[in-house]
């Protein structure tokens, strides 16, 4: 009620993004337009690298739900992130399968090699390292990792080092 | 109906239900005592806590009671080896992360948590690694959090959308980390929000303002009722040493179900406002002195007599109890002062006469949930009076049509059909269009009187399908809310009320502002009736009419003038030129020490007995409950005396019931028995009410403004809501055409008059208008509450 009324906190999306959303409106029944909310919070990720306080309010604003519920959403899924973080994100699986196969080691490694813990980018904001990542279901290939959108499985040190040098 | 009834077995009782009931209710109502969490009589399943887990034959598993439907011959039991041991594991996974620091827990004592552990607790902890803490969160000034003690039972989240309509907490994060919140730095606005204090089944969520103040079992606890607002909310006063330290709802499923609003809630800690007064006092020139009650009566006996009874007249508070309004008026009257009157906001008493003898709700509170179509007209329901709001939001959570003819856009908890917002003569208009097409559609010509108005009236697809709603919703029914009451042609809004109503089979309803402001109809609290309805040898002057400089007299019963009535800048020029002014108050405002001679302390609802009669007609008394401060005495006796020293007959009432009985008999001696709401017109024709230049001022008294206790409620004060309430607000077009930004302090100038506090822009606001808080300090100087208006930057 209060503030300026003509701006919208959705303003904040570019037609890019909205169009995105639409699609994934267009999907569900006129009066479920909350089940689009996966998808408009990876578009609206995949746009800014994060996700803001403001990116979620917007989003809430975009669909119509109370704006609570979409940081319920955004907090719950490990693949939201509410900080800024590194332009690429290393997740090293290290539930039983990949610990078993020395997940242990290479998170290690990693650590060592990008001089950052778990749950940390590197001052030079390249890589981040994501907390604590569950079974990625590619047991077969472990000990395994994703970066960004890609898994990369049967890791040692050495490999691990190959394929962080190959990104940008 | 017989075959939906099932027979089940519960610990070898045997018991029939509903088929598909959930078994907790069967067992609840049973008296079978299942512990529980999460599970709450007024709130969906969540199924989350498993505290109520039970045996269930054939079921592999035991089985949660709050979820698990009954069926024709299921046998349960609640106390098995296997029912307990479920039960047992379930309390002990409960209390691995709630700290077990009971002594300095504000809940201990009252914590379902700890009475549950009693029962199936172990005595020893078998967890010894840490446990997790999570942060506090500031949710705002009625709400304390102590977030460590949450156990995820998400009854807050729940009352939030489903019962206040307003989702605010969530529980963000997952696993070890999920937490219970509002995530970001924000307050909780809903009206009522302080419910969730009593849903919190552990410490997590207490009542800011009394927390660490008492020990729950050191309280006594009194059955009250709130005089806030016309529902008159049934509530428990809870005292320690005579002073009251918190409230909570009291149950009465047809008034206010199991809730409260936060005003009715926190009222209370304005009873100790620092200018509380506790002896009576005069003036002496300008010097202020206490004296002894003797003094200060014979005073106010002789104030009043030493000026003509015609040039005197008296303001009644709408809050105050039957007894009191019925004992004023009583003696007052006695005095030949006929001048006196409840409604203080009013300002168009042109059909006072066709106004029926009870101006109530039309119906019980609870037919407002089964209405298909409502109208609202003046009527921002869900903060005048929250728990009728609470009613109409489940109606339309049901599919009802609610819509609102209103000053100004307000924000519903819940999906609202059309809506028009309106200066004064284009909410006249719209409710006209209403009438119109109503009269169209049944095929039916205007009734003697109307023709002008219907004639000029707006004609748009809004009122059309306004009219058609309510022709077709069963139950429909337009209600004449605080707004109306104080609205400049509240005659043209009743009239064309209650022609809808007559041409569509709706039901008209008002509800006025006050505890007691349908009450005081029937207690004869009104210049031109007496009480139950009777007939006046002659009647009184309307305050628009008496308040005016020539006043002689004077005597304010729980009234603030500054702030309580219509146009406060007469009202106070009035009382200031006056000889004698009088006031029974629990406070000694700054205006009241201004304008009277004396002041004598009276009881707040809280300290005194009396009865209030809520807007759907029900009589609720309640006896005192905490000490009146010092020399503090009930109003009702202080007007008994009154009576009594003036000489009068009739004033020898020993309790306030004998009072309040000797009011019944005069309604049944009227031959008075039910009430109705239809309105008759008369024939009298009704002008169009003349267009306006200029800016208009509109506004209303906010949710914390509308009595002297709750204007004192520091807590209260503290609220967003009432932050919202201390804005001028002006649509954002029409601010840029003034050259105004949000945030501007800007000096408002009505006749002569000015004000200043700061702009809100704001779309809610139809242009031309100005939206002025009402009852709040910052405009307590100014006239009208309508009228022209210019506005200055300062
Ligand atoms: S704060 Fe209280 S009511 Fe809310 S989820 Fe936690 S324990 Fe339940
Ligand atoms: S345990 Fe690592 S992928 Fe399954
Ligand atoms: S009360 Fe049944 S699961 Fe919580």
């Amino acid at each position: 009620m209060a503030g300026n009324p003509t701006q919208r906190k959705s303003d904040v999306l570019n037609a890019h993004v909205r169009a995105e959303i639409d699609d994934w409106l267009s999907r569900y029944p006129q009066d479920q337009r909350q089940s689009a909310v996966l998808g408009a919070l990876r578009a609206v990720q995949h746009e800014h690298g994060h996700l803001t306080t403001e990116l979620m309010d917007a989003v809430a604003d975009y669909i119509g739900m109370p704006e609570i519920a979409v940081y319920e959403v955004a907090s719950f899924y490990s693949m939201f992130e509410l900080e800024p973080v590194g332009r690429h994100t290393i997740s090293v699986c290290t539930n039983v399968s990949c610990m078993l196969r020395g997940a242990d080691q290479i998170l290690a490694h990693l650590e060592q090699r990008l001089g950052i813990r778990l749950g940390e980018t590197t001052p030079d904001g390249r890589f981040f390292l994501k907390r604590e990542e569950e079974c990625l279901a590619a047991c077969c290939g472990a000990p395994m990792m994703q970066v960004d959108h890609v898994y990369y499985e049967h890791l040692t040190p050495e490999k691990v080092d190959e394929i962080l040098d190959s990104l940008e | 109906m017989s075959e939906d009834l099932v027979n089940i077995e519960v610990d070898g009782i045997p018991l029939k239900a509903k088929k598909g009931t959930m078994l907790i209710r069967v067992t609840d109502e049973a008296g079978i005592r299942i512990p529980r969490f999460c599970y709450h009589d007024k709130l969906s399943v969540a199924a989350n806590c498993r505290m109520c887990l039970v045996e269930v034959e054939k079921a592999p598993k035991p089985m949660p009671a709050c979820a698990t439907p009954v069926a024709e011959g299921m046998r349960v039991w609640t106390r098995s080896p296997k029912a307990l041991a479920a039960q047992k594991a379930t309390m002990e996974f409960l209390l691995i992360n709630h700290p077990l620091d009971c002594p300095v827990c504000d809940q201990g004592g009252e914590c379902e948590l700890q009475d549950v552990s009693m029962g199936y607790g172990e005595g020893i902890s078998r967890y010894s690694e840490a446990k997790r803490a999570v942060k506090d969160k500031d949710i705002g000034p009625l709400i304390a959090t102590e977030m460590t003690r949450c156990i995820h039972c998400t009854r807050c989240v729940r009352f939030g959308e489903e019962i206040a309509g307003l989702r605010e907490l969530g529980a963000t994060g997952r696993g070890e980390f999920m937490e219970i919140g509002t995530f970001v730095e924000k307050s909780v606005t809903s009206e009522l929000s302080g419910n969730v204090i009593d849903l919190c089944p552990v410490g997590a969520l207490t009542a800011k303002p009394s927390r660490f103040t008492y020990r729950a079992w050191e309280l006594v606890q009194h059955a009250s009722v709130a005089p806030h607002d016309g529902v008159g909310s049934n509530i428990h006063l809870h005292t320690y040493n005579g002073r009251v330290m918190r409230v909570v709802p009291r149950h009465n499923e047809a008034v206010n179900e199991t809730w409260i609003s936060d005003r009715d809630r926190f009222s209370y800690t304005g009873l100790g406002a620092a200018d509380r007064l506790t002896a009576p006092m005069i003036r002496e020139g300008d010097q202020w002195v206490t004296t002894d009650w003797e003094t200060a009566l014979t005073r106010v006996v002789e104030g009043l007599r030493g000026q003509p009874a015609e040039a005197c007249g008296a303001l009644l508070s709408p809050q105050a109890s039957v007894e009191e309004l019925y004992l004023a008026q009583q003696w007052l009257r006695g005095l030949g002062v006929r001048n006196l009157d409840h409604r203080l906001r009013q300002s168009d008493f042109s059909d006072q006469d066709r106004a029926p003898l009870f101006p109530y709700l039309g119906d019980a509170l609870e037919a407002l949930e089964q209405t298909r179509a409502c109208l609202l007209v003046g009527s921002e329901i869900r903060k005048d009076q929250p728990l009728a709001g609470h009613r109409l939001r489940k109606a339309a959570l049901g599919g009802a049509r609610v819509m609102a003819i209103n000053p100004r856009q307000v924000p519903f908890n819940f999906p609202v059909a059309e809506t028009v917002s309106a200066d004064p003569r284009g909410m006249v208009l719209a409710l006209a269009g209403v009438a119109r097409a109503a009269l169209e559609r049944a095929g039916r010509t205007a009734p003697e009187g109307f023709k002008a108005l219907l004639q000029a009236a707006r004609t748009d697809e809004t009122v059309r399908a306004m009219a058609q709603a309510l022709a077709e919703g069963e139950g429909a029914r337009v209600l004449l809310g605080v707004q109306a009451h104080a609205h400049p042609h509240f005659a043209l809004l009743r009239a064309l009320a209650g022609l809808v109503c007559e041409t569509t089979g709706a039901t008209l309803g008002y509800l006025p502002d006050g505890g007691n402001g349908a009450g005081a109809w029937l207690a004869g609290a009104v210049a031109h009736r007496g009480p139950a309805g009777e007939s006046l040898d002659a009647a009184g002057q309307t305050p628009d009419q008496w308040l005016q400089p020539g006043l002689k007299g004077c005597l304010l019963l729980n009234v603030e003038p500054d702030m309580d009535c219509e146009d406060p800048a007469r009202v106070m020029k009035a009382l200031g030129s006056a000889a004698f002014v009088a006031a029974l108050t629990p406070f000694a405002g700054e205006a009241l020490k201004r304008v009277a001679h004396v002041l004598l302390p009276v009881a707040t609802f809280a300290e005194t007995s009396g009865t209030y009669v809520n807007v759907e007609g029900r009589w609720q008394s309640v006896a005192g409950a905490a000490q009146p401060p010092g020399e503090t005495r009930p109003a009702w006796k202080v007007l008994r005396v009154l009576g009594n020293m003036s000489g009068l007959e009739g004033f020898e009432y020993l309790s306030s019931e004998e009072v309040r009985d000797a009011l019944k008999d005069r309604l049944r001696a009227a031959g008075v028995e039910g009430f109705d709401t239809v309105y008759r017109h008369d024939g009298a024709s009704l002008a169009v009410p003349e267009a306006s230049r200029g800016l208009q001022r509109i506004g209303a008294v906010g949710p914390y403004g509308v009595d002297s206790l709750v204007r004192r409620a520091a807590p209260l004060q503290a609220t967003q809501d009432a932050g919202a309430h201390a804005l001028a607000r002006i649509h954002p077009r029409q601010a840029r055409s003034l050259g105004l930004e949000e945030g501007d302090q800007v000096e408002v100038r009505q006749e002569g008059l000015s004000a200043r506090l700061p702009l809100a822009l704001d779309e809610a606001i139809p242009e031309g208008c100005l939206w002025l808080p009402v009852g709040v300090a910052a405009t307590r100087h100014l006239g009208r509450s309508h009228g022209a208006v210019e506005l200055n930057k300062v």
